[in-house]
């Protein structure tokens, strides 16, 4: 069950080779981690950079099965490795919705646990560990706990957004939001500037879903000109999805397809095309997952893959400083056409959860040494503004960024050792910012 | 609804299957030697849709208890409609090529177990005139190679047997259905290296729905390697014993 391979994280950068170990059962995965020295749980390996990549790697790909569903009361207990996707296929026709869900629903539960994952609905419903009841986790003593908000609550709030570092998260109970059609009614909104955008969100602060595709390359007085999407389940219109693959690309394509003309274009044309105040029913996999449609679109950018770069910044002076980071963005004329901006509600508990009250943004850059150093000089800025990055995203973060922008890593730290976490559980990701 | 029968429920084909079926609510019976494991899939499969699911763990080497097996197949189903034979294991040639014992037990596993299960099934849907078989064979059987010809002999004599079934039922409204699965990438197979060639057992078991559906004979799964094996066999031999593979 052990194989030596090549691995890397969706951005497709860093890569490196690990042991893979594949346990089919929850038996065999806890003796499979107790093999190891030190050993990371991997899913469907969506984190972009090297999160969720180390020597030994323990893949939940065949701990995937659902373990109860209340239709009545919308409570789903499943396995870790159970993918998004197909709890959704079970829980919609039945009338329920994820409380949260991330722009892809190829990530596990396990996954979004563990990088306390946020939606559209972040300014109201919060992050996904917020809607986690329970779940069980395997330590690095051997020992499997239930824990929850009220048991164990510094383990669960360690491991909620702990990125894997606290233990093997192996099944979770989850409360889901209750739908009555599988449609979204959709508005978009047209801001023809940072400013406008932000304003937007202000002013829309009651939708239940908002984002904005933000237009990284445009200057001046266009500057964060953004196209605001904004969501509402419907109320009629059945309860059928249609999780069906549609395209997939086939190989990495050839890395000058995407170049700043072409994305200059792409994004000339996708605001042009846009229609300021448009109403639309729009079916839940494509308002929530328009990517998912194309299978491995990270091929785009090309056999060297690229960086994203996720950042928060506080509210206070946000708007502001969102103009700054964006001019820098802009003048490097590095940017990608899939850029997104989001207002986040309030903060949690979670000790490394990344949303907090304010802005983020987050973009993709082609992987080259240029990118890297553009990503570098956006998180000396980010560090400045009070801000911070997403560890999911990250795949260059300096540990001195970390420590200063998460100031309870040093609790986290606490929490593992008390729990047999530190040694055991580790990431590329994690060494690198100086966890134990 | 249908009625089916799955045994050798925790190998990856078989549950890709079982969910399918769960997924537009069947009602499975669900045979295999790991309790634990196939209570698991259960669970699974009652949220995934199934109108029920019941299980019976045991050894299939057993043949005594192939019978009984069934009998209790029959009172928890209330009659069956399909049959999947999916249990096995992938042998390891080179411990076989030096012991007797472990190349009889890997065609016990593979051939004989199911041919005792093929015997009774059969009989009994012959007797009622209707019913459909699905086995999981293997392209192994098509032709003999030295990387691994004794799992690849088992599976011969599955499809071959299973050929001569087909011919004798059909008369009888019994449908045959013999699958032939290429390189699927499942726990059995996970100590092999991976190539373009291999598929998941998800897409697999699609096939493997299809295929009971439409009641048809034989399958290779993916459909290209009905090409592949086309060519494996036609190598003349004078020149296939030279090549290792």
């Amino acid at each position: 069950m052990t194989n030596l391979a090549k691995i890397y994280g969706w951005g497709r950068y860093p890569q490196q080779d690990a042991y893979l170990h594949t346990p089919t059962s929850c038996v065999s995965l806890e003796l499979t981690a107790k093999q190891q020295n030190s050993v990371l749980a991997r899913g469907m390996g969506r984190s972009y950079g090297d999160s969720a990549n180390a020597l030994n790697v323990l893949q939940t790909k065949y701990i995937n099965h659902f373990i109860e569903f209340d239709k009545a009361t919308g409570k789903l207990t499943a396995e870790a490795g159970i993918t998004l996707r197909e709890i959704l296929e079970v829980i919609v026709p039945s009338g329920w919705f994820l409380p949260v869900t991330p722009g892809t629903s190829y990530v596990t539960l396990g996954g979004a646990i563990a990088s306390d994952v946020h939606g559209k609905n972040h300014h109201i419903a919060g992050t996904f560990g917020q809607h986690v009841m329970s779940l069980t986790i395997l330590l690095g003593t051997g020992e499997v706990l239930s824990i929850s908000p009220q048991n164990y609550a510094d383990l669960f709030h360690a491991t909620c957004g702990g990125m894997g570092l606290t233990g093997i998260i192996m099944s979770a109970t989850i409360q889901l939001i209750p739908i009555r059609s599988s449609l979204i009614s959709q508005k978009t909104i047209k801001a023809d500037c940072i400013e406008a955008a932000c304003e937007a969100f202000e002013s829309n602060s009651d939708a239940t879903y908002s984002v904005a595709w933000i237009d990284c390359l445009s200057k001046g007085k266009s500057l964060g000109r953004s196209v605001i999407m904004l969501g509402e389940h419907a109320e009629q219109g059945g309860l059928e999805i249609d999780t069906r693959q549609k395209v997939s690309v086939p190989f990495s394509a050839p890395s000058v397809l995407l170049n700043s003309l072409t994305i200059k274009a792409f994004n000339t044309a996708y605001w042009h095309k846009s229609k300021h105040n448009l109403n639309q029913i729009v079916g839940l996999i494509s308002y929530f997952y328009p990517l998912d449609a194309v299978g491995e679109w990270n091929r785009l950018y090309g056999k060297n893959g690229f960086v994203q770069f996720q950042c928060v910044l506080p509210k206070i002076d946000g708007v502001a400083n969102m103009r700054k980071l964006l001019t820098e963005i802009s003048n490097s004329g590095k940017g990608s056409f899939l850029a997104v901006l989001k207002q986040f509600g309030t903060c949690n508990k979670n000790l490394l959860s990344f949303p907090t009250e304010g802005y983020t943004l987050a973009l993709d850059f082609k992987a080259s040494v240029t990118a890297i150093k553009i990503v570098k000089k956006l998180e000396d800025m980010v560090v400045d503004m009070g801000g911070r990055l997403y560890l999911t995203k990250d795949a260059v973060m300096q540990e001195s960024t970390f420590k200063a922008t998460y100031p309870t890593w040093e609790k986290f730290e606490e929490v593992r050792e008390q729990y047999g976490a530190i040694g055991k559980f580790s990431s590329t990701q994690s060494k690198r910012l100086g966890l134990a | 609804m249908k009625r089916i029968l799955i045994i050798g429920a925790t190998s990856a084909i078989a549950e890709h299957c079982a969910r399918i079926w769960a997924a537009r609510g069947d009602a499975l019976h669900l045979v295999a030697r790991n309790e634990q494991h196939v209570q698991v899939i259960a669970s699974d499969l009652k949220v995934r849709g199934a109108s029920a699911v019941t299980t019976n763990s045991l050894d299939l080497n057993d043949m005594d208890k192939h019978e009984e097996l069934l009998n209790v197949a029959d009172d928890a189903l209330d009659s069956v409609d399909i049959v999947l034979i999916a249990h096995g294991t992938l042998s390891n040639q080179k411990k076989c090529e030096f012991s007797v014992e472990e190349t009889l037990k890997e065609i016990q596993t593979n051939a004989f177990s199911t041919i005792s299960l093929l015997t009774l099934i059969s009989n009994r849907f012959e007797a009622r005139k209707n019913g459909t078989i699905c086995v999981i064979s293997s392209v192994a059987g098509d032709r003999g190679r030295a990387s691994n010809y004794v799992y690849g002999s088992a599976k011969a004599m599955v499809t071959a047997f299973t050929s001569g079934l087909r011919q004798r039922l059909h008369k009888s409204n019994v449908a045959v259905v013999t699958i032939k699965p290429g390189f699927v990438d499942t726990p059995m197979t996970s100590e092999l290296k991976k190539g373009v060639l291999w598929a998941k057992p998800s897409d697999v078991a699609k096939g493997v729905v299809r295929a009971i559906n439409k009641k048809r004979s034989e399958r290779y799964l993916p459909s290209f390697w009905w090409l592949i094996m086309m060519v494996i066999k036609k190598i003349p031999n004078s020149i296939f014993k030279k090549l290792f593979f």
